[in-house]
């Protein structure tokens, strides 16, 4: 077993049991601290699988801005009612059965589906230019369109983020 | 390298136009008192007109724009044009209400401009990535509309559950995604359907897991069973105008994805596709109208109405057909019109803060306000497909496609279900018609901007009621070769 | 290398986690995070993809999902706090007032 696999392993098996702890915390603050930690470990495994600049982008927006957010809106909403109210779904069972099949057709699906990758070309020329640069030149080039909705798509946020949370509208 | 010319913008120009638009309210905003907020409203349609003219311009330079990542083709003109309708249709209908319920921001119409953009991007892009940005732009507008009245628990309820159950649908949406561009290398619906075909895989399972979880995720869009919780609350929650918006424009949307994916790039693994459907599409049917039938509150009743049209629509496309697309794209017209015209007629009779809304208090309606009752007895015939309204006809056609691809049970389960829709619209024009008793409902004069989008409504369901060929001529058109595949594959 | 297998399989837990989150849970705050829960395996299967086919464009939609996400956060925090403000609770079986 390599140094790689053995990171990725750990990152993996710290990743999935702050999952679990994300969603069995009665308090709302300690799963956000616990989705902090899953983020962290997901965002390992992308510098594990050579997304250098996703990684960059994980921590800083995700945990750094996002996770922010929600810490913020944690400490604002009262919390003393929320973690006396009941934590748990009355039909949990339904839905471990759910998610247990979901998990299994979709186990089954990438098992039996391994031959079928190869119905994309894999290039098998190693890349030459770093990671960020390939990314850079795909997003300003490739995909320029989607680069410019997305400021319409923030702009909304934005509009709608100050409709709802705005105590008073002019 | 890819360069980019002058036509490619014109080939997304009333996506321009609409967005340019909704900068321009937001800047006017908070330059008008809030009694002349209005204003905007006008100035709002002004932009849909533009965006018409746009799409004229956009349909004499047809064909592919950035790198493939937009269709410019009749097919997205046909979805713009329809979008557009019911823009300007709610924009008309929603003027008095937010001056009644004290709610008239200029942000309101910023939002409707900007769901209408997100429209019309998931109609006119053959790239997921875009029709991902499409849909997040025209949810997270609807998101917001929904919850408009912000001081009203019911509109705060609505807007929570539809982000909620939104988002959890965008998720397997985009999951499905992740494994189709591992499978193909690629996101682009041109580059996919090609290599699909090429290759011949269509027995992978992990491909049918990835189309399962796509349809997982436009189907809480189009509100199939059983993905349709959250219609209802959300429905009848949200404000009246707005519940015109969404329980057609993101529906469509939807619907225009769903065939460009699943009958388009998909068509290599039609079969899949088509049991998804028809399974779907029986359920929605049944569970629509058989729920349909025991609500008390009209906006209810008329959620789960829209429910079950959804069901329809799915009829036509498991036909996979040339003549299935074009029945789809002449009844999303129809149903626009009427569902549109419905929920926009509904505002006024509820009166204030939307308080009359359950069915008895539409008593005698049909002898204080004629008008209005004549009206929504329209709406309702044609939602229940009754013969020379556009209703009968949209329905006819899909059935009929239906029929020439073999699919009997399907139909026989189909007209069985509208049979017992008949039962729930006419129960509301008995209602209005036959009882006696002093209606609950409010009677101030319908103002100006309504009667034009009623008027409207009323003309255009008439029209393509007995001149379909007006329409439906042009729908073949753009039922293009690409949608036809499906129905050789099974 | 890491197989592509053991990072989808992380992926697929990931995302059952999420789901299972999201119908178990009754805290509003704790739903929207299995959302989050659920982008993240989204991600992973994106990101473990494109490193396998030895191509950029899984980690530009990785990319979008992110910004997409960040939107959505901004836009349901604030409906969770217009929510809160109105009806004084966080609990989903709270926000029934529209059952029959």
């Amino acid at each position: 077993m390599t140094l790689l696999q053995i990171a990725f392993f750990f990152l993996s098996a710290l990743a999935l049991a702050s999952a679990i702890l994300v969603i069995t915390r009665r308090n709302a603050v300690h799963s956000v601290i616990w989705l902090i930690v899953t983020l962290f470990s997901v965002g390992g495994i992308f510098l594990l699988l050579h997304a250098e600049f996703l990684f960059a982008v994980q921590v800083i927006l995700y945990v750094g801005g996002i996770m922010v957010l929600f810490l913020f809106v944690v400490m604002l909403v009262n919390l003393d009612v929320a973690v006396k109210q009941a934590q748990f779904s009355r039909q949990w069972q339904l839905a471990l059965a759910t998610a247990i099949i979901l998990m299994a057709e979709l186990a089954y699906g990438i098992y039996r589906g391994h031959q079928g990758f190869t119905l994309a070309q894999t290039s098998a020329v190693p890349p030459t230019i770093g990671n960020t640069q390939a990314v850079a030149l795909a997003l300003y080039q490739d995909y320029m369109l989607p680069v410019e909705i997305a400021s319409v798509l923030l702009l909304v946020a934005m509009v709608g983020a100050v409709v709802m949370a705005k105590r008073k509208l002019e | 390298m890819i360069t980019v010319q002058a036509s490619d913008f014109i080939r997304i120009l009333p996506q321009e136009i609409l967005s340019a638009f909704a900068i321009l309210v937001m800047v006017f905003e908070p330059f008008l008192p809030s009694s002349r907020k209005v204003v905007l409203g006008w100035f709002s349609l002004l932009g849909v007109v533009a965006a018409g003219a746009a799409a004229v311009r956009t349909s004499y330079s047809l064909g592919p724009a950035f790198n493939a990542s937009i269709a410019a083709d009749p097919f997205s003109i046909y979805f713009i044009a329809l979008f557009l309708l019911v823009a300007a249709l709610c924009l008309l209908g929603s003027f008095n209400y937010l001056q009644r319920d004290n709610i008239n921001h200029g942000e309101f119409y910023a939002l409707i401009l900007m769901g209408t953009v997100g429209m019309c991007f998931m109609a006119a892009s053959t790239e997921l990535i875009m029709i991902f940005l499409g849909l997040e732009i025209s949810s997270l507008s609807t998101y917001v509309l929904a919850g408009f009245k912000r001081h009203d628990g019911l509109s705060n309820e609505a807007s929570l559950k539809y982000f909620l159950l939104g988002s959890f649908a965008t998720a397997f949406f985009l999951y499905g995604i992740a494994f189709v561009y591992g499978l193909t290398g690629t996101t682009n619906l041109m580059t996919l359907s090609e290599r699909l075909s090429r290759t011949g895989t269509g027995g992978t399972p992990l491909l049918w897991v990835a189309i399962v979880l796509m349809f997982i995720g436009l189907g809480f869009k189009v509100s199939t069973a059983p993905f349709h919780v959250w219609t209802p609350d959300v429905y009848q929650g949200a404000p009246a105008p707005v519940t015109a918006f969404l329980s057609v424009g993101p529906k469509a949307a939807a619907f225009a994805v769903i065939l460009r994916i699943f009958l388009g790039a998909f068509h290599a693994v039609g079969s899949v596709s088509f049991q998804m459907l028809w399974l779907s599409a029986i359920l929605t049917m049944v569970v629509g109208n058989l729920a349909a039938l025991w609500q008390s509150n009209v906006k209810r009743l008329l959620a789960y109405s829209a429910i079950a049209h959804a069901g329809y629509v799915l009829v036509g496309i498991a036909a996979g057909s040339a003549e299935g697309v074009s029945a789809v794209l002449f009844y999303l017209t129809v149903y626009a019109l009427m569902n549109v015209g419905a929920f926009i007629l509904i505002a006024p009779i509820a009166g204030t803060g939307e308080r009359a809304l359950r069915v008895e208090d539409y008593t005698g309606l049909g002898y204080t306000r004629p008008g209005v009752a004549a009206c929504l007895t329209v709406f309702m015939l044609s939602l229940g497909g009754i013969p020379t309204t556009a209703g009968f006809l949209g329905k006819f056609y899909l059935f009929r496609a239906a029929i020439h691809a073999h699919l009997i049970g399907l139909v026989i389960v189909a007209v069985l279900t509208s049979v017992v829709s008949v039962y729930y619209y006419l129960r509301l024009v008995v209602v209005m018609y036959m009882r006696e008793g002093q209606p609950q409902a409010t009677s101030e004069p319908l103002p100006l901007a309504l009667r034009v989008a009623l008027a409207t409504s009323v003309i255009g369901i008439f029209v393509l009621g007995l001149f379909p060929l007006l329409l439906k001529k042009k729908g073949e058109a753009e039922a293009s070769p690409r949608h036809t595949k499906l129905a050789q594959v099974r | 290398m890491v197989p592509v297998s053991h990072v989808l399989a992380l992926s697929v837990i990931l995302f059952g986690l999420g789901a299972a989150g999201f119908i178990v849970r009754r805290n509003i705050i704790t739903i929207f995070m299995c959302i989050e829960l659920m982008l993240n395996a989204v991600n992973l299967a994106f990101i473990a993809f494109s490193r396998y086919l030895g191509d950029p464009d899984g980690q530009i939609f990785v990319f979008f999902v992110i910004v997409v996400a960040a939107a959505e956060a901004a836009m349901g925090l604030a409906i969770i706090i217009a929510v809160q403000r109105n009806r004084q609770t966080l609990s989903i079986d709270d926000l029934d007032s529209m059952k029959l």
